[in-house]
């Protein structure tokens, strides 16, 4: 297969899958199967696509016209080889992941379940290789309408309400931001596309340009930027497999991605840097990246800790991109990595605790460790990744943001990163503790019956914790991909 | 026989609809439409195509050439026009056949399609004929039969829905004959080419600026422009399931057409928009049209009702663009003319696989639909994102050529009410989506199963033309532009 041809293919191979699991519905052991499987096959055609990078290639894959000028079409390019890659394997990781929470946890509707997973993983995969920018609109919308059954899965009046959010937020700041934004750039600059160097440089004044920024950043509702945030914690209501692989990575990923390519490939990072209001959209993403950890400190329950804790974490990558320089966009870049495995790893141990001990609160967790320990094991490993320290891969990213910070001479920004990397240990670094340290609560009825969680669970935390720590040992290849971006 | 496709256009379903009536049996004058509205939409396919390669076809009616005789004259907007209304006619008449069995008494049904079918006449010849009385007696023949049509509802509020279009509709048709005869005093001619010339000749004339008005206060309230959209919303709600997803597909569009031949063909870009500056009063309306409509809509318990204020919402995005008074603005709503067919069309007719089955369109009864029914609503879905504008959609592309012309005047405040607007037609959809998704219906009922595959088909063929001509949109576009550029006096 061409790569080109590849690409095509790796956007509709979800679609297809999503079909078969409807078709095998009646039997779950298939249906699992066939979905750990589309999931494994994708991956390894991700994969193939590295050496054409490497080697240079950039291959195309127009879809079709939809309107004169304005083209349906994929292409590859680091960045978005880079987010795909993410996202296919942790599919495979989060696929097997899920049928052990979801058979442990008696979820109903499990085939309309599987199948929106896979529309939404095709979504992802589709931005990822956007050729352009009505391309990624497209794709940005269909997740966002793919992931509503998913928040709302339960259909309780408590889903309902979340979902409304959900949808809320996110169509209105895309349709309401984004698209028009996608539609000013279009007359200023007659064109979509995403090229090096950006296509915005010298269509208009700066004013209208730092406006246009605006309209990007917070037009990526899914990056979560404040005051457009509310949907992340409002979606934690879903089954804890949407909320590890796609409100910690495919859909908040694509919200920053949204934000990075735009920087990189419309605007272009020269023409970024002098824009009036680039920098006030980094204190605005500074200014999140705190907010979100302090919020997390207050939160008891554990999965709204730790979709606070992605909020903070997302706007690094914001942060990133609106420095406007090389080492702030390969930081971003390689938070999208870094994060992902570090926040997935958190969710699954979250969703494990849930299904074997069920328990939602932080203050419930005492000495549950002794019963769980992988799992509580594997959260620790993850929260260091999140904290940024080594032996885990966050520890890369950060220190490339900082040093971005400082090459734009931000040294407020450098205090802020710290300041919130010495917040997320504490409210991380909590519940390991109170796990493997604090005694079990006399009153309650626990002991009898809670064991370690089921082993589709384990080995996928496994998978992603070890992977968190060979992030460490190994960042280059994604080092890579991001300085062929900045190049 | 080519040479005479125009007349046909009109001629077939004018001789089919005395047929329909003759022949007293339902099934029988179902089939006699069926044909006819097949035939006339393979006419309209055969012009458009034809206007597309040759160019603006004119027709002298009975071989008496203009301006003494009538004719008939189609340029790429009629021609995109007629299209669109017989295909509206050819995916509805076949879904027509049992809904209309379920809501019409039988001894009616014959004469339901003859009033149908005289509808589609009337429509079609408003759109094929360059002579301006013709214009007016085609509207009244298509209105008369849309009174007697939406006055067959179940509901005996039909009847005073119908009454209360009669009344309207017959001071638009009056405002529109007061119009025509000033300039007819002034000129002596009624054929629109010649018009254009002889009202181009005779300059500045008091007489002719009244006509003016007249014209757009008549045709307004016929295209139900806000605030003279009253009669719509009771006609939509109360009329038979059929009546409404083809009136509410073709009826409003032919009106808008009625108003881009006036004011661009006969009266002149240079007389209507610098001259009369048509573009300030139309623009504000428009404006408030799309806002307050798209508000009422969302505080709607009849889900038919509701669709109605969105029309006269949608209705808005039309008369925006054609405001705009450039050449993407008015290809913006040219295509909104055929996006908004397809979408409404669409919508109506899940609400009518719903009042089949259900018997009731109010919110509450969607309860529980989304798994009773699962067809009909994820229609009702798609063609609701298609109205909300989600990309590969047709609402998409028709918003982003209203987008488009707004910006490119520098009215940004107008592109971001567009989407503002947008944003409510969300949350009108979405309320039907949540109840007919998360609420359980009342008890057990086994007789509310999905509806028949002939409701279900026509209804699909329709939903999936939002999603086709949303994703490749270079013919409508392509149509529409040329449609623009040619209105505009450009060369296309």
């Amino acid at each position: 297969m061409s790569p080109a041809l590849i690409l095509g293919v790796a956007v509709v191979l979800p679609i297809v899958g999503a079909l078969i699991i409807l078709a095998l519905g009646k039997w779950p052991n298939a249906r699992d199967a066939a979905g750990i499987i589309t999931a494994g096959v994708l991956f390894t055609l991700v994969l193939r696509l590295v050496e054409p990078i490497r080697a240079g290639l950039r291959p195309e894959y127009p879809i079709l016209e939809v309107l004169p000028g304005v083209s349906l079409s994929l292409k590859l390019e680091p960045l978005g080889l880079l987010f795909a890659l993410v996202a296919s394997f942790l599919w495979i990781v989060t696929a097997l992941y899920a049928v052990g929470y979801m058979r442990g946890h008696h979820e109903k509707n499990q085939t309309r379940f599987f199948a929106f997973f896979a529309l939404a993983i095709s979504g992802a995969i589709g931005v990822a290789f956007a050729g352009n920018l009505f391309t990624l609109f497209a794709f940005y919308e269909a997740i966002t309408l793919c992931t509503f059954p998913l928040v709302t899965h339960h259909g309780t009046p408590e889903a309902k309400k979340a979902g409304r959010v959900y949808l809320g937020i996110l169509l209105s700041t895309s349709i309401g931001f984004q698209l028009l934004a996608i539609i000013w750039t279009w007359q200023l600059a007659g064109t979509l596309d995403f090229r090096d160097g950006g296509i915005l440089a010298g269509t208009a004044s700066n004013g209208v340009l730092s406006v246009l920024l605006i309209l990007f950043v917070f037009g990526a509702g899914k990056a979560a930027v404040m005051p457009f945030h509310r949907w992340l914690p409002a979606a934690m209501v879903a089954p804890t497999p949407v909320s590890a692989l796609l409100h910690a990575v495919a859909v908040v990923k694509v919200g920053v991605f949204t934000i990075l390519k735009v920087s990189v490939y419309v605007f272009g990072v020269d023409l970024l840097g002098t824009l009036a209001s680039t920098m006030w959209l980094a204190w605005v993403a500074a200014t999140t990246i705190i907010l979100g950890s302090l919020v997390a400190f207050t939160k008891d329950n554990l999965k709204a800790r730790l979709a606070y804790s992605t909020i903070s974490q997302l706007s690094y990558i914001v942060l990133g991109a609106l420095l406007a320089n090389e080492m702030g966009i390969i930081g971003g870049g390689m938070h999208i990595v870094m994060h992902a495995f570090g926040k997935i790893t958190l969710f699954f141990a979250a969703g494990a605790v849930l299904v074997c001990a069920h328990e939602k609160d932080i203050s419930r967790m005492h000495g549950l460790g002794r019963t769980m320990p992988i799992t509580f094991g594997a959260f620790f490993v993850g929260a260091l990744s999140i904290i940024g320290v080594p032996p885990a891969g966050g520890a890369w990213s950060k220190w490339f943001l900082g040093m971005g910070t400082l090459e734009a001479g931000q040294v407020g920004l450098l205090v802020v990163l710290m300041v919130s990397s010495l917040l997320s240990l504490v409210y991380l670094l909590e519940v390991p503790v109170r796990a493997f340290f604090s005694a079990p609560p006399e009153d309650a009825h626990r002991g009898d019956g809670i064991q370690e969680a089921p082993w589709p669970v384990l080995v996928a935390m496994v998978i992603t914790a070890v992977a968190t720590l060979a992030l460490f040992l190994n960042p280059g290849p994604f080092y890579e991909l991001m300085s062929m971006v900045v190049n | 026989m080519t040479a005479h496709l125009p007349v046909l256009q009109v001629v077939i379903p004018l001789l089919a609809a005395p047929l329909c009536a003759l022949v007293r049996r339902g099934r029988i004058a179902w089939g006699i439409a069926l044909a006819t509205s097949w035939t006339t939409f393979w006419i309209a396919i055969q012009l458009l195509a034809r206007v597309r390669s040759e160019g603006p076809i004119s027709y002298a009616l009975g071989g008496w050439p203009a301006p003494v005789g009538i004719e008939y004259r189609i340029d790429l907007v009629s021609a995109f026009v007629l299209v669109i209304v017989t295909g509206i006619g050819a995916v509805v008449t076949p879904y027509a056949l049992k809904s209309v069995e379920r809501e019409i008494e039988a001894a009616k049904i014959p004469l339901f399609y003859a009033a149908f079918v005289l509808c589609l006449t009337g429509l079609l010849g408003i759109t094929v004929t360059g002579d301006v009385f013709n214009v007016f007696v085609f509207l009244e023949i298509s209105s008369l039969s849309a009174y007697a049509l939406i006055g067959l509802g179940q509901d005996r509020r039909a009847l005073t829905a119908a009454f209360q279009y009669l009344i309207m509709g017959s001071i638009g048709a009056t405002f529109i004959v007061i119009g025509i005869g000033m300039m007819y005093v002034m000129t002596g001619s009624l054929n629109m080419a010649d018009l254009s010339v002889l009202l181009a000749e005779l300059g500045p004339n008091r007489t002719i600026v009244v006509a003016f008005g007249f014209l757009t206060v008549g045709i307004s309230l016929k295209l139900a422009l806000f605030p003279l959209h009253l009669w719509l919303p009771n006609a939509y709600t109360y009329a038979p399931s059929t009546v409404t997803a083809f009136i509410a597909a073709t009826a409003t569009k032919v009106a808008v057409y009625m108003l881009l031949r006036f004011f661009f063909t006969i009266f002149g870009v240079v007389f209507s928009f610098d001259v009369m500056q048509l573009d300030r009063v139309l623009l504000p309306l428009a404006l408030i049209a799309i806002v307050t409509m798209s508000l009422v809509a969302i505080f709607q318990t009849n889900v038919k009702r509701m669709l109605a204020y969105s029309s006269v919402a949608q209705i808005g995005y039309m008369i925006l663009g054609i405001s705009l008074a450039s050449v993407t603005g008015l290809t913006g709503g040219i295509l909104h003319l055929f996006n908004h067919a397809l979408i409404k069309g669409s919508l109506f007719m899940a609400m009518g696989c719903v009042m089949y089955r259900v018997g009731s369109v109010e919110i509450d009864a969607m309860r529980g639909l989304g798994k009773k029914m699962p067809w009909t609503m994820a229609a009702f879905v798609a063609g609701g994102l298609s109205l909300i504008g989600v990309p590969l959609t047709v609402g998409f592309i028709s918003k982003w050529y209203l987008i488009l012309g707004a910006l490119e005047r520098g009215w940004w405040p107008v592109a971001a009410l567009i989407l503002t607007a947008s944003l409510m037609a969300v949350v009108y959809i979405w309320r039907v989506v949540e109840v007919a998704y998360f609420q359980e219906g009342p008890g057990e009922d086994s007789s509310i199963v999905e509806a028949p595959l002939a409701l279900l088909i026509p209804t699909w063929v329709l939903v999936l033309a939002n999603f086709y001509f949303g994703i490749d949109a270079t013919f409508t576009t392509g149509v529409a532009g040329a449609a623009a550029r040619s209105l505009m006096g450009l060369v296309p």
